[in-house]
């Protein structure tokens, strides 16, 4: 954070994330709709409520998992812009040194573990953090992010059976955007929610509006104080909704423009925007200076980025096992 | 000096890692359940009363669980020996193996490491397909992961301590008929392979091949169960007159290709035994390494011996058939030098 960004309140800084998010992953769709970027893209924009609520009040030496859609979790969680965006630009500067891509952004010297794409393949990994968490008598405690995809994976019921059983300082996360890429949530469940899979493992679990931050960060300090407090985990399904498709060129022919249109009207920024100026004391010209900020921090970031190091072609052969072989 | 069985050096070196190292915890199933077995074959028996229940974590089965947690917990500073029951559950904990823990350090440009053992007993007991599988092929073929797979007590101990100071995911595989378990977990057709085990602490490196017996007619290349059937057939083999030198690589990643190939050159033949299924296992890569690099030291084609390509049969007579014998060692070894 700058030293300007640092004089923000809470809500504000809180804000001022949230658009970091939104205007990083915009300038990641241009870039890589003009080519300039390999890969492909799973995009944030619409749940940046979800990824700050969570992580805003989590120390760094907490910890977080993320998906093949890790952007604003890492961006939350501390990971530098600068090193997010040189990783899908595939330079050595990167936060995986080019070889990790779009999907599994993270820096576990921040706490965010390198994001795991396999859909669900993280919710394990997370227990054995919380695991490992408590059996060092820390009182670090990990957020798990998943989406209601991941919800019907295998991995997600022994996880959470094992969370419970442990009583292990885990926070499941689960963001339900309605969609695991083309199918949506009622297609592929038959219960009304995922928290009230909650009670089947003997934790608490609540549905929280997740395009409210406030709402999510307050469910968040909640469940971040039971992990701390040795009380065990909680499962949280934060109602969201991304307002792009789901990888790259997706015309999403499977939702309606009605539904579409009527998420865009819940968007997260805006209403943290409304909350700012009627209750939280700032006039449109603070949230201006924020937004400028933020632009410069990515016009910064990108200018970084692009003339990083490529990496050599032999690079691949190392960091196959750890300190060598 | 102390004499003991598989079982018995694979509990020492865990024990012993424990003491050292407090980042050091054994979970998986029934592992330290009281009155239990202490694990499938009694590895861990008793160390739930020495070290607590919190480091010998019994596991609900969830094998998925299990080789999370192990992966997690190691990312974030502990170091993990997991286990279970039967290697054929490994196949269970597919991706946490080959996409979390394999691939972890490498995604993450080498800054993330992943210091966890999976340790688990595989081979042909009469049990049927699904307890018998030597799935170690599945695991050669990553990269990321590393695969140990002792055969005598000594190694046992030594190479299971290495694979706990190791920064990277190690496989550590046990024969169900090798561990010398007592009691109840025995098995009616083990072989009881004690060795002795030094009293003072020892570590064996991966990567170094161990010569199991001296010969310069064929190399015999094997490991686990198949050392012995190896040894065996190179025992009724000198009485026709024939020498053969059997080579244990102990260590499947990283593998010793000099020592192998300095035997190669000195006896000219190699031989490939292994109780994996015979397509495309590790025997294969070897096959396939010597033809590479030491053809024109070999006289006669590379001969591999492995379980035939089926699942693994439950009649013992099948499954005598299918699992390479001292017999079939035998007469490929005899084709071997009249080829
Ligand atoms: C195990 C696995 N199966 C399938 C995929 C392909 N895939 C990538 S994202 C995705 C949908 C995931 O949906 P959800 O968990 O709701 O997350 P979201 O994309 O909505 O963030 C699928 C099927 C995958 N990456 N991993
Ligand atoms: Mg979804």
């Amino acid at each position: 954070m700058t030293k300007e960004a640092n004089k923000l309140n809470k809500h504000q800084q809180m804000y001022e994330l949230m658009v970091l998010i939104r205007r990083y992953e915009e300038t990641i769709s241009s870039l890589f709709l003009e080519g300039e970027l390999p890969g492909t893209i799973h995009q944030y924009q619409g749940q940046e409520a979800c990824a700050v609520g969570m992580l805003f009040d989590l120390r760094k030496d907490d910890y977080m998992t993320s998906t093949h859609r890790p952007a604003g979790h890492a961006l939350a969680k501390g990971v530098s812009v600068e090193s997010c965006l040189a990783e899908m630009f595939a330079k050595t500067t990167g936060c995986c040194k080019g070889k990790g891509g779009s999907m599994h952004l993270g820096d576990i010297s921040c706490g965010a573990v390198p994001a795991i794409a396999i859909v669900g393949g993280g919710i394990p990994v997370a227990v054995g953090i919380g695991l490992s968490c408590k059996m060092r008598r820390t009182d670090t405690v990990v957020v798990c992010f998943f989406g209601d995809g991941a919800a019907n994976e295998g991995a997600f019921h022994e996880a959470l059976n094992g969370a419970a059983l442990w009583n292990l300082p885990v926070i499941f996360a689960c963001e339900n955007n309605l969609y695991a890429a083309s199918t949506c949530i009622r297609q592929a469940m038959k219960s009304e929610s995922i928290a009230q899979r909650a009670s089947a493992y003997g934790i608490p679990g609540e549905v929280v509006d997740g395009n409210d931050v406030l709402a999510v960060n307050r469910a968040a300090l909640k469940a971040i104080e039971r992990a701390r407090g040795n009380e065990g985990p909680s499962l949280l399904e934060l109602e969201t909704y991304r307002i792009v498709g789901h990888s790259r060129s997706d015309p999403c022919g499977y939702r309606t423009r009605e539904e579409e249109k009527a998420w865009r009207e819940k968007d997260p920024i805006l209403r943290m925007e409304k909350y700012l100026l009627e209750h939280g004391g700032a006039n449109p010209e603070d949230l201006e200076k924020i937004q400028k900020n933020v632009e410069k921090r990515i016009e910064h970031a990108l200018q970084e980025a692009r003339s990083a190091p490529e990496p050599q072609a032999e690079d691949a052969l190392q960091d196959v096992y750890y300190g060598g072989e | 000096m102390a004499t003991m069985t598989i079982a018995e050096a694979l509990r020492q070196a865990i024990r012993e890692e424990m003491h050292r190292d407090a980042r050091v915890f054994c979970l998986g199933e029934d592992i330290g359940v009281e009155g239990g077995f202490g694990g499938a074959f009694t590895v861990t028996l008793g160390l739930a009363e020495e070290f607590g229940h919190e480091r010998i974590l019994d596991t609900p089965v969830s094998e998925i669980l299990i080789a999370g947690a192990a992966v997690g917990a190691a990312i974030s500073g502990m170091r993990p020996i997991a286990d279970v029951q039967y290697g054929d559950f490994l196949f269970c904990m597919m991706d946490q193996l080959v996409n979390q823990a394999a691939k972890m350090t490498y995604m993450s440009g080498g800054t993330v490491k992943v210091p966890m053992v999976m340790r688990s007993p595989v081979g042909a007991s009469t049990r049927g397909a699904q307890h018998a599988q030597s799935p170690e092929g599945f695991f050669t073929h990553v990269p990321g992961l590393k695969v140990v797979c002792p055969s005598t007590a000594y190694d046992a101990k030594g190479l299971l301590k290495s694979a706990v100071r190791d920064d990277n995911p190690v496989l550590v595989f046990e024969h169900k008929l090798l561990y010398g378990s007592k009691g109840a977990r025995s098995e009616k057709t083990a072989l009881n392979p004690v060795g002795e085990v030094p009293d003072e602490e020892y570590l064996i490196p991966f990567g170094k091949a161990a010569v199991r017996r001296e010969g310069k007619d064929i190399t015999l290349v094997a490991t686990l169960l198949m050392v012995y059937r190896a040894l065996q057939a190179a025992e009724i083999l000198e009485g026709e007159g024939l020498s053969i030198e059997v080579i244990d690589p102990r260590t499947l990643v990283p593998f010793d290709y000099d020592t192998v190939w300095e035997s190669v050159r000195k006896t000219s033949r190699l031989m490939i035994v292994e109780e994996d299924n015979r397509r495309c296992g590790w025997g294969a890569e070897i096959a396939a390494r010597a033809s590479e690099e030491i053809i024109y030291y070999l006289d006669a084609p590379i001969r591999r011996i492995a379980a035939y390509d089926v699942p693994i049969p439950f009649a013992p007579v099948m499954e005598n058939y299918v699992v390479p014998s001292v017999k079939r060692i035998v007469e490929e070894a005899r084709k071997l030098v009249e080829a």
